[in-house]
């Protein structure tokens, strides 16, 4: 719901990001927040939007630099997919 | 409990075509346990509609609302007022909730989100399995708890059809044969005789919609009625 709401609200792409695969707290939590991942893509892809505006990472929390890494390829993705369409549509009533 | 699935956007979007303001309710207990019409589906489905009528161009005004259970009148009451300040009603319960609310409010356009599938079990989170069809004449106690109407794909009542081989159904690989699994089971249980105690077929013809009164529940309009009789 959060990741849908940013994209809502105007943001021009959200991502996410995981423990490395198999090395979760959890568990099998980073394995389902990738389903909630790809299931926000696959209602934004209903609605015409495109799904790249939404992706899910994998790091340690020791990978700094690939963590910064990530954020530049997910900031030049963003450039490459330009501003979200709903900005500029006017602002409609939000749901309560 | 009772299994849906959220109809497609397109679909929901169709139905919604001309309306501007819109009263979206789910349901707390079925819908809302597997997934498909609960608080949060609500709030997505919500949220993916106002994009999407924002992104054609022609803006929805959409309220939400999750009530307890649709299918009880006691929870209605409480959208009465609500759902006077909308031009139509979109509900995520299942069929018999939307039925429900249609009937309560029958000047206003009550459209389903969901499409009601099966009762089932939970087998996982979001991992849903048909066990039931409410056929109203269980016969669950001969056939070692497997039911052959649901699991058998033809809902055969006494014994297997020819299509069975190797414990699946002809219709896939990947389906047990039920009356594999009754033999089975009944086997297991040293209670393979209930096999062989056919049972009448289930009264599918001409059925009407069933109605269950409790032992001690009768109606109290039914007990006034009698009273002023005598």
């Amino acid at each position: 719901m959060h990741l849908l709401r940013a994209i809502q609200k105007g943001a021009d792409g959200v991502y996410v990001v995981g423990c490395i695969e198999g090395t979760c707290h959890y568990n099998e939590g980073n394995f389902r927040a990738r389903e909630r991942v790809n299931h926000v893509r696959m209602l934004l892809e209903e609605i015409g939007m495109d799904a790249e505006r939404v992706r899910m990472y994998n790091l340690s929390s020791g990978e700094g630099p690939t963590f910064a890494a990530y954020a530049k390829e997910m900031t030049e993705n963003i450039r490459k997919l330009g501003p979200n369409p709903l900005k500029g549509t006017g602002r409609g009533q939000e749901s309560h | 409990m009772i299994v849906a699935k959220r109809k497609p956007i397109q679909e929901i979007k169709e139905m919604l075509k001309g309306c501007k303001k819109v009263l979206n309710v789910g349901c707390g207990t079925c819908v809302a346990v597997c997934l498909a019409g609960g608080e949060k589906e609500v709030e997505v489905l919500n949220a993916q509609l106002e994009m999407a009528r924002k992104l054609d161009g022609d803006p929805i005004e959409l309220g939400a609302y999750t009530c307890e259970r649709q299918c009880d009148r006691e929870y209605l009451e409480a959208l009465d007022e609500k759902v006077k300040e909308y031009e139509a009603v979109l509900s995520m319960a299942c069929g018999a909730g939307v039925q429900f609310m249609a009937e309560r409010y029958p000047d206003k356009p009550v459209f389903p989100a969901v499409d009601t599938t099966f009762i089932g079990v939970n087998q996982g989170v979001g991992w849903y399995e048909e066990r039931c069809r409410s056929c109203s004449s269980c016969v669950l106690g001969l056939t070692g708890g497997v039911c052959p109407i649901t699991m058998c794909a033809k809902g055969l009542f006494n014994g297997p059809c020819g299509g069975t081989n190797k414990g699946m159904c002809e219709v896939s690989k990947d389906q047990p044969c039920a009356w594999h699994m009754i033999y089975e089971r009944l086997k297991k249980q040293g209670r393979l005789d209930c096999i062989m105690d056919l049972r009448p077929m289930p009264e599918w013809q001409n059925q009407v919609p069933r109605t269950v009164i409790q032992p001690g529940y009768e109606k109290p309009e039914k007990e006034a009625e009698k009273q002023k009789a005598q």
